[in-house]
């Protein structure tokens, strides 16, 4: 059963789904990967340039149907009013009861179709360079083939259910891909933890999901006014308490926001993140940079709607508050832990964690363009800084630690120059780069923030921290004397190509979200953009972006008069080791959250796990010995009378059944034919006697 | 003749044939071969029928052959991995010396 809905409010309707219709053939973009995925699994090992074309391939007409569905909805928006098509059909029917799938084609959506596919097909060709001498190639392009189909599967769905299901397929290839060194302990164990801790999350997501589906009845998100993120059931929801003051809009966006933490890296779940980065680069890249930890993300953006229920105009609710408070927290602490370490790609998963921690601010404080538009570019320049990491390990050998490094401005130009756009982009360097706009909405939403000025200025210190550790790491890689062993090397021009696209897009992506063009927020939110430098007219706007710029260049400055050209050698501490030792090892320990969980839930675990242990030992085994002991007494009892009463007259009787069983015997003559003929017999007769009866 | 019975014929033709293979032939791989006879036999008896039956617009007998015939190829398999495995221990696949489950 087909139903095709039109769009609801905000959205205006638009053109109708038509069969040639983009979005009827939406669900083709996730299928492809994932049917690519299955063929690869298929293959043979030393089938390397099938399976590697095979999954480019597939992506590469996913990216094109993509383009399709952004232009689609790009030229619905130009004519007056945003698209928002869905598809929905009955999965399941049970009684009256049912469970609805679905996918919808909305600005939201297409963005991160495009960027998904986009940033995708760049990392599977990075792949090829980079995994080149796997034995287990074919494997991997079967992983991150499912990967991606999972991800846009994540991204079209119009169900929370659909969403869900993809959302686990996405963990589960997570776990799969950071464990693709299954033979390393290290690696293993990271990819049980990732899966352990999202799971976490995931638990309270679920819980959401039950809890959503009893109140309203659907999973659907949109619905022609009855899905479960229109006013309708939104009303329904905010007029049902749930206890500790909440509302079930709220007590279900709080549940949900806990799925998002767990997958996108939030306090208190981040510790997965950095030692995901056990897994391959390209993995790191695409994984938890640009798309899966954007999932969480996504996931608030896609329920936006439920989260902002009740809030008045400019106001605020419960759910929005707790996703800014942890939003900026963690932004905060993660870039502080990532000034103190020391290997190349835990600082980047440490500046992921953080940036992942504004995107939820700005998501919280500012809604769904701001937090989007800052997803999207981050998306581009942090898979360029993994891949350019993944260079430089690459051309020094496997070689991970920053101290070992140095100097690669000569050996490695390419990698260098894009990695310093990458760098400066992160670091929100002024005016020319997209990391600079999008981190700006998201300081500006902060400034207006009408609970409390705390988030603003933890962002503020959390920008200084990332221009300062991202100098720190650049300073140690590209600058001073070289301090590794053997020669560093370029990386082959399959690697360092799509490097220079991403580059591009690192600085080209902040012209669509600046307050002079702001075409990403108006795409978003379906109104029109207007080109003019009124926007910068806004109150403390430009008095925003001075102190921002100026924040920025004293992190640049304070890391370069700390790090720059000073090529430290392994053995000697770090430079704010020595100014401040007592803080320097709590950050590098990673504020030992780590140790903490390990003293408190797994010690707790293992603890349970010991009082089990003895429990079934001492209280159960000694009651199941007793019982044992009890029954022993009495079969001996029985086998006593057994012996002399019952045996006696039983060997008689057995005797005579021997005797006349062995004639029986004769019959079972262990030929299966004998067996068959018998059979054959007996329908005859059967057959006879039914024809006979039936004349009869 | 209607045609139905025609096919009911030839049905029973080749069970019989396939039924007098499996009681005659000592070679076990040949009982199998008499046995997937028999099958298909009855393969035909669904298909007539459900061809000259009173609702031949459903697929259904088409499905029910279609099942039969996916199950007798399990079978095949089953049976043919106990001939090999019965070769291997008995070195033989005459079915006259397989006769240690007499009782």
């Amino acid at each position: 059963m087909l139903m095709q809905e039109m769009a609801s409010v905000p959205f205006a309707p638009t053109t109708h789904c038509g069969p040639a219709g983009i979005c009827d053939s939406l669900w083709l973009i996730p299928a492809l990967p994932i049917v690519a995925s299955g063929v690869i699994a298929l293959m043979k090992q030393p089938q390397r340039k099938a399976a590697a074309a095979l999954s480019i391939g597939s992506l590469a007409i996913s990216l094109l149907l993509a383009l399709v569905a952004f232009g689609h909805v790009v030229s619905g928006w130009t004519h007056g009013a945003a698209v928002r098509e869905t598809v929905n059909f009955t999965w399941i029917q049970v009684g009256s009861a049912h469970v609805d799938l679905g996918w919808v084609l909305d600005p939201l959506a297409a963005v991160m179709l495009v960027m998904v596919c986009f940033v995708g097909l760049l990392i599977f060709i990075y792949s090829t360079g980079y995994m080149a001498h796997d034995e287990n190639f074919t494997r991997f392009f079967c992983f991150l083939s499912l990967f991606a189909g999972a991800m846009l599967g994540v991204v079209i769905a119009n169900s929370l259910l659909l969403l869900f299901m993809c959302w686990e397929l996405v963990g589960l290839t997570s776990y799969l891909l950071i464990g693709f060194w299954y033979q390393k302990p290290s690696a293993a164990a990271a990819a049980k933890k990732a899966f352990l801790t999202t799971r976490v999350g995931d638990v309270f997501f679920l819980l959401g999901m039950v809890w959503l589906f009893a109140q309203t009845g659907t999973l659907l998100f949109y619905n022609g006014g009855a899905g479960s993120m229109e006013a309708l059931k939104l009303g329904g929801l905010l007029a049902t308490p749930s206890g500790l003051g909440l509302t079930a809009a709220g007590a279900i966006g709080l549940l949900i926001f806990a799925g998002a933490a767990g997958k996108s890296g939030q306090l208190p779940l981040h510790v997965w993140l950095p030692d995901a980065m056990e897994g391959p680069t390209p993995v790191s890249a695409l994984i938890h940079a640009a798309t899966m930890v954007a999932a969480g993300v996504y996931l608030i953006a896609r329920v936006y709607p439920l989260m902002q229920a009740g809030a008045l105009v400019g106001g605020t609710t419960a759910a929005l508050t707790v996703v800014t408070w942890v939003g900026a927290a963690t932004a905060l602490f993660a870039a502080l832990i990532a000034v103190a370490q020391n290997d190349i790609k835990r600082i980047l998963a440490y500046s992921t964690v953080s940036q992942l921690g504004y995107m939820m601010a700005g998501l919280g404080m500012g809604g769904v363009a701001v937090g989007m538009f800052h997803l999207i570019t981050h998306a581009f320049f942090k898979a360029l800084l993994f891949m350019g990491a993944g260079s430089v390990i690459h051309g020094c050998h496997e070689e991970q630690d920053i101290r070992k490094m140095g100097g690669l401005r000569g050996a490695m130009p390419t990698t260098f120059a894009t990695y310093a756009i990458g760098m400066l982009a992160l670091s929100g360097f002024p005016l020319l780069f997209s990391g600079f706009w999008s981190k700006d909405g998201i300081l500006e939403a902060a400034q207006h923030w009408s609970v409390g000025k705390a988030p603003f200025y933890m962002l503020v210190f959390g920008a200084l921290l990332t221009a300062f550790y991202m100098t720190r790491q650049v300073s140690y890689v590209f600058f001073g004397k070289w301090r590794g062993h053997g020669q560093a090397h370029e990386s082959p021009k399959v690697m360092t190509t799509p490097l220079a696209i991403l580059a591009f897009f690192a600085i080209a992506l902040g012209a669509i979200g600046t307050p002079a063009w702001p075409w990403f927020r108006a795409f978003l939110e379906g109104h029109a953009a207007e080109f003019g430098f009124a926007g910068f007219n806004e109150p403390g706007l430009l008095a925003l972006m001075v102190t921002s710029s100026v924040v920025v260049l004293l992190g640049l400055g304070l890391g370069w008069w700390i790090y720059g050209n000073k090529s430290p050698q392994v053995e000697t501490p770090d430079a704010l080791e020595r100014a401040v030792p007592p803080v320097w090892t709590v950050l590098q320990n990673k504020f030992y959250v780590d140790e903490l969980y390990g003293v408190t839930v797994i010690a707790f675990y293992a603890w349970w796990a010991k009082v089990a242990d003895w429990l079934d030992r001492r209280v159960w085994g000694g009651v199941v010995a007793l019982v044992a002991w009890l029954f022993r007494g009495g079969a001996q009892l029985s086998r006593l009378s057994d012996e002399y009463w019952v045996n006696g007259g039983f060997d008689k009787g057995c005797e005579e059944l021997s005797n006349s069983g062995g004639l029986l015997a004769r019959v079972q003559s262990g030929k299966v034919q004998t067996y068959l003929r018998l059979l054959a017999l007996a329908v005859v007769v059967l057959a006879a006697i039914l024809i006979w009866s039936s004349r009869g | 003749m209607t045609p139905l019975a025609g096919y009911l014929l030839v049905a029973a033709l080749l069970f019989a044939i396939g039924l007098a293979g499996a009681l005659t032939r000592r070679n076990a791989i040949l009982v199998l071969i008499g046995i997937e006879l028999m099958l298909n036999a009855a393969n035909l008896n669904l298909i007539a029928f459900w061809r000259y039956g009173p609702h031949p617009e459903a697929l259904t007998g088409m499905m029910f052959a279609i099942f039969s015939i996916a199950v007798a190829a399990a079978e095949a398999a089953v049976g043919l991995g106990l001939v090999i495995s019965i070769y291997r221990h008995a070195q033989t696949t005459d079915l006259d010396q397989m006769n240690r489950m007499k009782g």
